[in-house]
């Protein structure tokens, strides 16, 4: 009888071992199964190359471009601003700062990725988005740039986080092997410190790229919501993310406008799939 | 030649100014939010219906809401994370399967939020006609959150030495009793500070109850779990960018509320971590 117990727990275990599988499985089976209907009315490329977002004009007009350059502006906006604040910040905890600075740092930087995006893009209407409009004399503070600057934070403690560890398990005997040599402990960090750890350093770039392209609220809150070809980084922009939220409450089930919403989500699971399964590569690259 | 200790005062400087670009906004922020939405907070505030077009009042069915939204996914997800956990430690050998599971965990860690509500959307509330309700919205947060709950408890489970695993099973205990008696009462620590970061992720996101349960107003509070909710983190989107005229005192009063909820639980998941830290005996 306990045997038996034991077999139907130890089965149970492996089920729950498997979850996760499962579940993206069926995130891609169901965006999948309500998103490629929208290539029944508009082919492929038209959709992803169209100049065009109208979902709701007739006939509608479903191309995501302006979407997917939105997108893009923003997150090269944001990993420009965070990507060498978040590796700096991240060689001052690892390398610099003394025990307890550290620790207090390393508490700061979780209770930053703990704030509620929705916050953050709160907080960036009231504060930033005036800010923008002022100095750069806009119509409009709610611009790609604004997004960015607010998307960089978002990014920071991933970024901050993940070089950290991958800087602090690079083996001792490395910075003391440069110590002996007479190298200064920058010249340590730099020639040393930093190439054996960038792999690392560049999984850690990715992974906070992959949480600016996935960010919703913040961004919905702040850049403007038009969908229109951006031609500047001062202009309101539309990301992928942001229509999704914004427009799904209003598409009608099995409608054209919920089928290229699902399609979007596709897209959106296939870049953060891409970007993961990457970084998973460089994290666990032997060196 | 350039003097290297100079070069390595500038380098200083600069990593210094960097984590400074850091730390300052983000203390800023939340000193912002502390200073305008502390004052707006009181005891009508938080147990009032919302009123006038949300204009006035207080916060409470947002409140309710959230927190039967949070009770529901962790419901959910502590379970299938903590054994999926115990699965990876005890259980797992290092073969392709493993491998898979792990590449499963980081991206389900990775999908973006909107795209779980555009799953929740289509797996709970059309496919198997659940409506917006708390079971699609508590269902979806829940596997939003798996991931955090299984790493977590992992390092947990991990972090009990291999030593007392060994002593148990020489003394003729089996594999499961071992795990229930010895390994789990010894992660505890761990896996509570796991269960509250998934509470307070649960807590503050909005994109994935959008379409799966969050109701844009509705001050009566829910009967059952097919019932909508109000939520805060989806309030505060609603009275910061849907409705206008809204008095700045509640929007910064219901952010306050947010930040102070999900920021005083990830502040009890570092006090429990670092007290299990200096406690260890190993």
């Amino acid at each position: 009888m306990r045997k038996f117990k034991e077999f139907i727990i130890e089965k149970l275990i492996l089920a729950c071992g498997v979850a996760s599988i499962f579940f993206v499985v069926l995130i891609f089976l169901f965006l999948v199964k309500e998103g490629l209907a929208v290539f029944r009315s508009v082919s492929f490329s038209h959709f992803m190359f169209g100049h065009k977002w109208y979902p709701i004009s007739e006939p509608p007009h479903l191309g995501i471009l302006p979407l997917i350059l939105g997108s893009i502006l923003v997150t090269i906006g944001a990993a420009v601003i965070s990507v060498p604040i978040g590796v700096g910040c991240a060689v001052y905890i690892a390398e610099i700062a003394p025990l307890r600075v550290k620790e207090i740092l390393k508490a700061g930087i979780e209770l930053l990725a703990a704030i509620p995006s929705v916050v953050l893009g709160f907080v960036g209407m009231v504060t930033l988005v005036p800010l923008v409009k002022n100095i750069f004399h806009l119509p409009t503070g709610l611009t790609a740039l604004s997004g960015s600057v607010m998307l960089a934070f978002m990014a920071m403690p991933t970024i901050v986080s993940i070089a950290e560890d991958a800087l602090y398990s690079v083996p001792k005997n490395y910075k003391e092997g440069a110590f002996a040599l007479g190298a200064t402990h920058w010249q340590t960090i730099w020639r040393v410190m930093l190439p054996a750890a960038s792999s690392g350093i560049v999984a850690a770039v990715m992974l906070g790229i992959g949480r600016v392209i996935g960010e919703t609220m913040a961004v919905m809150m702040i850049t403007g919501n038009a969908a229109i070809l951006p031609k500047s980084i001062l202009v309101p922009v539309r990301t992928l993310t942001a229509t999704v939220a914004a427009e799904m409450g209003e598409a009608v089930v099995g409608s054209e406008h919920y089928f290229a919403l699902f399609a979007i989500g596709i897209v959106l699971f296939v870049i953060s799939f891409m970007i993961n399964v990457t970084a998973d590569l460089f994290l666990h690259r032997r060196p | 030649m350039r003097n290297p200790y100079r070069t390595q005062a500038v380098a200083f400087f600069f990593l210094l100014l960097a984590t400074l670009l850091i730390v300052v906004p983000v203390g800023l922020v939340v000193v912002i939010i502390v200073q305008k939405g502390l004052p707006a907070v009181n005891w009508t505030f938080l147990s009032d219906i919302p009123r006038q077009g949300m204009r006035a009042g207080g916060i409470f069915p947002a409140i309710i809401g959230t927190f039967y939204l949070v009770s529901g996914a962790i419901l959910f997800a502590l379970p299938i994370g903590l054994l999926a956990a115990v699965y990876l430690t005890e259980y797992a050998k290092d073969n392709l399967l493993t491998r898979i599971i792990k590449l499963a965990i980081v991206n389900l860690a990775g999908v973006p939020s909107v795209v779980y509500g555009l799953f929740g959307l289509a797996l709970f509330v059309v496919f198997f006609k659940f409506g917006a309700s708390i079971l699609s919205g508590s269902l979806t947060l829940g596997i939003m959150i798996l991931p955090i709950i299984i790493t977590t408890s992992r390092e947990a489970l991990e972090s009990v030495p291999a030593s007392f695993r060994e002593v148990s099973l020489s003394l003729g205990v089996s594999k499961w009793q071992t795990i229930r008696h010895i390994v789990l009462p010894n992660a505890i620590p761990g896996i509570l500070t796991g269960t509250i970061l998934g509470l307070g992720r649960a807590a503050g996101e909005t994109a994935p109850i959008l379409f799966t349960v969050a109701a844009f107003y509705l001050p009566q509070l829910p009967g059952s779990v097919f019932d909508q909710v109000m939520a805060l983190p989806y309030h505060l989107y609603v009275i910061s960018t849907q409705v206008p005229n809204v008095d700045e005192k509640i929007r910064y009063g219901t952010a306050f509320v947010l930040l102070a909820l999900v920021l005083f639980m990830n502040l009890i998941a570092i006090v429990i971590r670092s007290k299990f830290r200096k406690k260890k005996k190993w």
